[in-house]
């Protein structure tokens, strides 16, 4: 249920505190550095290209929190129809 | 008789869990149960000024592990409730004269003769903490709706799963209704989403507290209280009585969100 101001359309700092949180709590969890998450999703993104062609600017790559674990959850949109097999 | 231990921590400091530990423990005894509180905060003693019972210590906690004197010689009677015992810590030394071993002996021989034995953890997850959580059957952490001790909180609760004493409990406490409804206080509902373990207080920021703390008088004990109502409401639900969580705890609009909440929890559990 969103709250008053919600509704008005203003943030308010609880809503900025609960979204930080969200965050901090994920990367605590799984003793990963924020740092190392833009890390993680740069090799993802080689690792991938090299197969197939992705769209590089529209990759996401984030932990999603489910009750008191983590899912690591990676959208990596590609750009065409994958190649004929044949050029390898 | 086997008593249950009930172990108070949080992580970070100040968040109240040497009052909450007062206020349960004095609630408990209040029910009518057999009830010893222990403060584990070696070098750090507080339970015994906010109980009001400074002036009657003769031998601590650190006395018992060193042997110095019997268990029931340190324990100190509550001058209200006849069922209600505390065992000091020591002031003048520090966490490292008790080890996690010493309190479970200790606390095996305690469950021979209470219902209920209530353990304030100092903060930190050092030895204190771990001497603190030894012996517990159960682990309640208390919380503030505030960034930090959220965290805290937060990893506190994985490192009672890691010592296998988990699923633990949450109390959020200072709870301010008015800044809750600006959108400028995080809800108990927005607490649980983020911390995903089961609720078992809600007590309300309240000034009535500090007064209580000055005179050393458990507020659980003022019949009129609401937060001693909040106390006396936590110790109902660790017995396993079911509580409901009332209106006038600040959350009207949030109360469906926190069952629902709990409901989706109890649902991936089973």
């Amino acid at each position: 249920m969103p709250s008053l101001s919600e509704l008005l359309g203003r943030k308010r700092s609880a809503s900025t505190a609960k979204d930080r949180l969200r965050v901090v709590l994920i990367h605590d969890r799984s003793a990963l550095p924020p740092g190392v998450m833009d890390a993680l999703r740069q090799e993802l993104i080689e690792v991938v290209a090299r197969h197939i062609d992705v769209d590089r600017h529209a990759v996401r790559v984030e932990m999603v929190q489910e009750g008191r674990s983590a899912t690591l959850q990676a959208e990596i949109p590609i750009k065409a129809a994958p190649k004929h097999p044949s050029s390898e | 008789m086997t008593g249950r231990v009930i172990t108070i921590t949080s992580g970070k400091g100040g968040v109240g869990k040497t009052t909450a530990t007062a206020n349960i423990s004095a609630a408990l005894a209040a029910m009518g149960h057999k009830v010893v509180c222990m403060d584990a905060d070696i070098g750090l003693r507080n339970l015994d000024v906010v109980l009001g019972l400074e002036n009657r210590i003769v031998y601590d906690l650190v006395d018992v592990v060193e042997g110095r004197c019997k268990v029931r010689q340190a324990m100190i009677r509550d001058k209200r409730l006849e069922e209600l015992y505390l065992i000091p810590a020591a002031q003048t030394r520090d966490k490292n004269a008790v080890a996690p071993k010493d309190m479970v002996r200790i606390c095996d021989e305690l469950r021979q003769d209470f219902d209920y034995i209530v353990i304030d953890s100092p903060a930190g997850i050092e030895r204190g903490f771990k001497n603190a959580i030894a012996p517990a059957d159960e682990v309640v952490i208390i919380t503030n709706p505030e960034v930090s001790a959220v965290r805290d909180a937060d990893r506190i609760i994985g490192l009672v799963e890691a010592e296998q004493k988990g699923p633990a409990k949450l109390v959020v406490n200072r709870i301010n209704t008015d800044m809750v409804e600006r959108g400028d206080m995080l809800a108990v509902a927005d607490v649980l989403e983020l911390l995903a373990v089961e609720l078992v207080g809600i007590v309300p920021d309240d000034t009535a507290v500090l007064v209580s703390t000055n005179k050393g008088a458990p507020i659980a004990l003022e019949p009129k209280s609401k937060t001693g109502q909040a106390f006396r409401d936590i110790a109902r639900r660790l017995t396993g009585e079911e509580v409901p969580f009332s209106a006038s705890n600040g959350n009207n609009g949030f109360l469906g969100r926190i069952s629902k909440l709990m409901k989706s929890k109890e649902g991936r559990n089973a």
